[in-house]
């Protein structure tokens, strides 16, 4: 695996990543605001399914609407983080947080399609004003905790690269 | 230095218990980040979506007071939230913050981002058809609340690269 590290350590970008004075603190700023948007956009969903802050909203008129842009900021938090990781790439592969931090992600993915396949089929029947089935709630407490947690091992990511 | 005269309170404020302890105890400063974070995630989704519902980009079925209920409530209290963590953050690396023109600036724009958000949600007390009848100044409102949480954002990272002060 190493070698194929410092493989990307080598492409010109991460080169030009590594070395320049600004360009990675400007990824990284783009990093930290399209994973507010992807968490905080997840969060509206998790808290409708928990039935917070009411059940007059729709939840297939809010993920509708909500989830398009979470997955154009994932999109943008992957392309950031990937240009971060190929600057270091050795590193960030050896730092067990950021390890952890992926199977955080993994857990996050099993449980939205866990949603998705099984729970979200019967919305029909508490689309609206009625109370979310337990699967649904549990969903919601699932994706808050999971994401809470790779907030926490991104963040200490930063402090054992230094 | 940014702020020379608030060098004395920098330098007091690095040796208060608090701090000392903050700095010695490895896992409270990236404990406190990662909270502020969890809290710009709040507030940047609540602002995203009364942002977007006013530039038209979805619930056109849902009047835009509905929206402004059901999210600034939010972003308000997570705005209070950062203040709380941003202050732990402070005593915690007093020089890092206080001492960088970045951190003056952000602070600057987060009272314009709040600004905009209370001229966002104070008309429609008054008047829930306000930004229907506006819809040029509400779009005109909602790019600048984006454009400015962005660059809170980008300010925000940039005072871990601007650290031109040390004690």
């Amino acid at each position: 695996m190493s070698g194929i590290w410092l493989i990307l350590e080598q492409l010109p970008w991460a080169i030009a990543i590594r070395e320049g004075a600004y360009l990675f603190p400007m990824i990284e700023s783009v990093h930290v605001l399209a994973i507010a948007l992807v968490v905080g956009t997840i969060m509206i969903v998790d808290l409708r399914l928990l039935g917070l802050p009411d059940r007059e909203k729709a939840v297939r008129r809010l993920t509708a609407d909500v989830l398009p842009y979470t997955w154009a900021f994932f999109g943008l938090a992957a392309l950031t983080g990937g240009l971060m990781f190929i600057s270091r790439a050795a590193v960030y592969a050896a730092a067990v947080p950021f390890q952890f931090k992926f199977v955080g992600l993994a857990l996050a993915g099993l449980n939205m399609a866990v949603f998705q396949r099984f729970t979200f089929r019967s919305v029909d029947a508490w689309d609206r004003c009625t109370p979310p089935p337990f699967a649904a709630k549990l969903a919601g407490a699932l994706s808050l905790c999971v994401w809470l947690a790779v907030i926490v091992l991104g963040r200490w990511t930063g402090f054992v690269i230094l | 230095m940014a702020l020379p005269f608030l060098t004395p309170f920098t330098n007091w404020l690095a040796a208060t218990p608090l701090s000392t302890m903050m700095g010695d105890v490895s896992w409270i400063i990236p404990t406190v980040q990662s909270a502020h974070i969890m809290a710009i995630a709040v507030v940047a989704g609540s602002a995203l979506m009364v942002d977007l519902r006013l530039l038209g980009a979805f619930g056109e079925g849902e009047s835009i007071p509905a929206f402004a209920r059901r999210y600034l409530p939010w972003l308000w209290w997570a705005l209070l939230g950062l203040l709380l963590t941003g202050v732990l953050m402070i005593a915690g690396e007093p020089h890092r913050a206080l001492q960088t023109t970045t951190f003056v600036l952000k602070m600057a724009l987060v009272l314009v981002a709040a600004a905009l958000t209370a001229l966002i949600q104070l008309p429609l007390k008054a008047d829930a058809w306000f930004w229907q009848d506006r819809k040029t100044l509400g779009r005109l409102l909602a790019v600048a609340s984006l454009c400015v949480w962005t660059a809170i954002v980008f300010c925000g990272r940039w005072i871990a690269y601007s650290q031109n002060v040390q004690p």
